[in-house]
């Protein structure tokens, strides 16, 4: 589906990405995790078109994509949840699904609509509430539910938990995990190592702007530099 | 008491004309957050190239108006792809945009010199046909009817594109978050050129309404409304459309009311900023605030 080879992106002279190299095989979920900074939403913000690429390549179903405009990246299928939810606060829940799907044939994306606040009821009762009056997990599934409006043949999600109570944190998980079993294609950035292994199929930690490890999601999930680092150390083992 | 009514009357034509003029000017600024000092120029330009038409070319008022409006849409394409297309990714972006669309205020200014003289210039006695009636010892001229009716199509006009069509809810989109915009799929670039184009039409529509009212039209007439209009837009809370239509009303009022309050036309434009001034202090975000056109 994806494949990114030796991606460099800067902000001016400082170099957030280097040489990055990773693939998201159809149907799989992939997660990257690493601390602040280590440059993930760089790497999916040049995946969207939103940075441009200052070297490297950028393959979606082996097309070369990589100075594409972002907007026709969408219509390509790459589409991005960003960190934050971004939701457009000031416009209605609804306006905010129509413009989910906006490259789409407008005749189709009312019924899609519908069947989007079927799946999020929420999102079905709160339809003419501004976005900015949602709570932050009503913020998030709308974020989501955005997104999945364009169609994506690649999800990208970066940080969906972050800021939200336990209790919802489960609840984005079991949307992801269904988007999985689904056949969704997912490129997940998550805080939550534990959590986001447990949904992916494979994973790269990146620090500084580099791929430092990947595997198999659960060969990471035992590997003791991941668990010291991200996992947390469990209690009661030395 | 008739006189009183007589001076609402007009106030209420001019400030529809007002109106016309600030809501193309808040709508860039809504979008972009920039000021957009070229519109006076476009609104001049507008005026200018109807009465052109009319006079040098022949058409008929009704035709040479949508031409006008048109080709002013046309300056805002143009405006937008040289003064803010190229500085638009740069951080510095809302104080370079406001320089540049200064000096292409100066150079459709001096287009305008060339082109029709420094003279002011009028349309033909005939442009249109111009009925007037009294009711209750009112005088109303069809031609101001016209006007007014003009003004309000634009305005709801536009009102109802940004609320209900697929490109008014993209510009919606694009003034609130441009980032969140493009990973919608959003053609950021193109969104705002269009933005350009409506925002021009209707500056150049308020120039022909103007010039039409107050039959007179000159190279520097923009000068006049420049600063009205900011006004105006200052009054009804920056980038709000519909606080730019009722601030160009209530500008419109004030300054006939003024002079018929104090019998002269002198202190006109003194009362006017004086409000303003007022509402600057006690309440800096205007009427409506600048949210409501994201709301629409
Ligand atoms: N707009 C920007 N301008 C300059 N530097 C930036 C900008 N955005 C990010 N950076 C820098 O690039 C590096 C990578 O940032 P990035 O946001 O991609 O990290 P991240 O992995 O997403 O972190 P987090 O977990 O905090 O979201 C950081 O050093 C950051 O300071
Ligand atoms: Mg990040």
């Amino acid at each position: 589906m994806l494949e990114v080879v030796d991606l460099t992106v800067a902000y001016g002279p400082v170099e957030a990405v280097r040489d990055l190299s990773f693939k998201v095989r159809k149907g799989s979920v992939v997660t990257l995790i690493g601390p602040n900074g280590a440059g993930k939403t760089t790497t999916l913000n040049a995946l969207s078109g939103l940075l441009p690429v200052r070297d490297g390549k950028i393959l979606l179903r082996g097309r070369d994509i990589t100075r594409m405009g972002s907007h026709r990246r969408v219509s390509e299928g790459i589409v991005q949840v960003p960190e934050g939810r971004q939701v457009l606060a000031g416009m209605t829940v609804h306006e905010n699904l129509e413009l989910g799907g906006y490259r789409r044939p407008q005749a189709e994306v009312g019924a899609d609509i519908a069947r989007m606040e079927e799946r999020f009821p929420i999102l079905g009762e709160r339809r003419h509430a501004l976005a900015g009056t949602l709570s932050g997990g009503e913020q998030q599934m709308l974020a989501i539910a955005r997104g999945l409006m364009a169609l994506p043949r690649l999800l990208l999600l970066d940080e969906p938990s972050l800021g939200l109570a336990p209790k919802l944190v489960q609840e984005i998980f079991r949307i992801v995990r269904e988007l999985r079993d689904n056949g969704q294609t997912i490129l997940l950035v998550e805080q939550n190592a534990r959590q986001a292994l447990a949904v992916s199929n494979y994973a790269y930690v990146m620090e500084s702007g580099k791929v430092v490890l990947e595997g198999p999601a659960e060969d990471l999930r035992s590997d003791p530099a991941v668990i010291r680092t991200y996992l947390g150390q469990p209690t009661g083992r030395s | 008491m008739e006189l009183l009514a007589q001076q609402l009357i007009n106030g209420l034509f001019i400030g529809s004309v007002y109106g016309l003029f600030a809501v193309g000017y808040t709508l860039v600024f809504g979008v972009l957050d920039i000021l957009n000092l070229a519109h006076p120029a476009i609104f001049t330009l507008g005026g200018l190239v109807a009465l052109w038409l009319v006079e040098g070319a022949h058409f008929s008022i009704w035709a040479a108006f949508p031409s006008a409006v048109l080709f002013a849409g046309l300056l805002g394409l143009i405006l937008d792809r040289i003064a803010f297309f190229p500085i638009r990714r740069r951080a510095d972006s809302n104080f370079s945009g406001l320089i540049s669309s200064i000096a292409m205020a100066i150079l459709f200014e001096s287009a305008a010199f060339a082109l029709f003289g420094a003279r002011t210039v009028r349309f033909p006695a005939n442009t249109v046909t111009n009925r007037v009636w009294q009711v209750a010892g009112v005088t109303i001229t069809s031609l101001q009817v016209e006007i007014v009716l003009t003004a309000i199509l634009f305005m709801v006009g536009l009102t109802q594109l940004l609320k209900r069509t697929r490109v008014g809810k993209a510009i919606r989109a694009v003034a609130e978050n441009d980032r969140a915009a493009r990973l919608l799929g959003i053609h950021v670039d193109r969104i705002i050129a269009f933005t350009f184009f409506l925002s021009s039409a209707m500056g150049g529509a308020a120039g022909i309404l103007f010039g039409l009212y107050f039959d007179a039209l000159s190279p520097d007439m923009g000068r006049s409304i420049e600063i009205k209009g900011l006004a105006v837009i200052i009054l009804g809370g920056m980038g709000s459309i519909p606080g730019a239509i009722l601030g160009g009303l209530a500008f419109g009022l004030t300054e006939v009311l003024t002079v018929a309050i104090t019998g002269t036309s002198n202190l006109r434009d003194a009362v006017a900023f004086t409000m303003l001034f007022a509402i600057l202090i006690f309440r800096p975000s205007g009427f409506l605030g600048r949210r409501s056109m994201r709301e629409a």
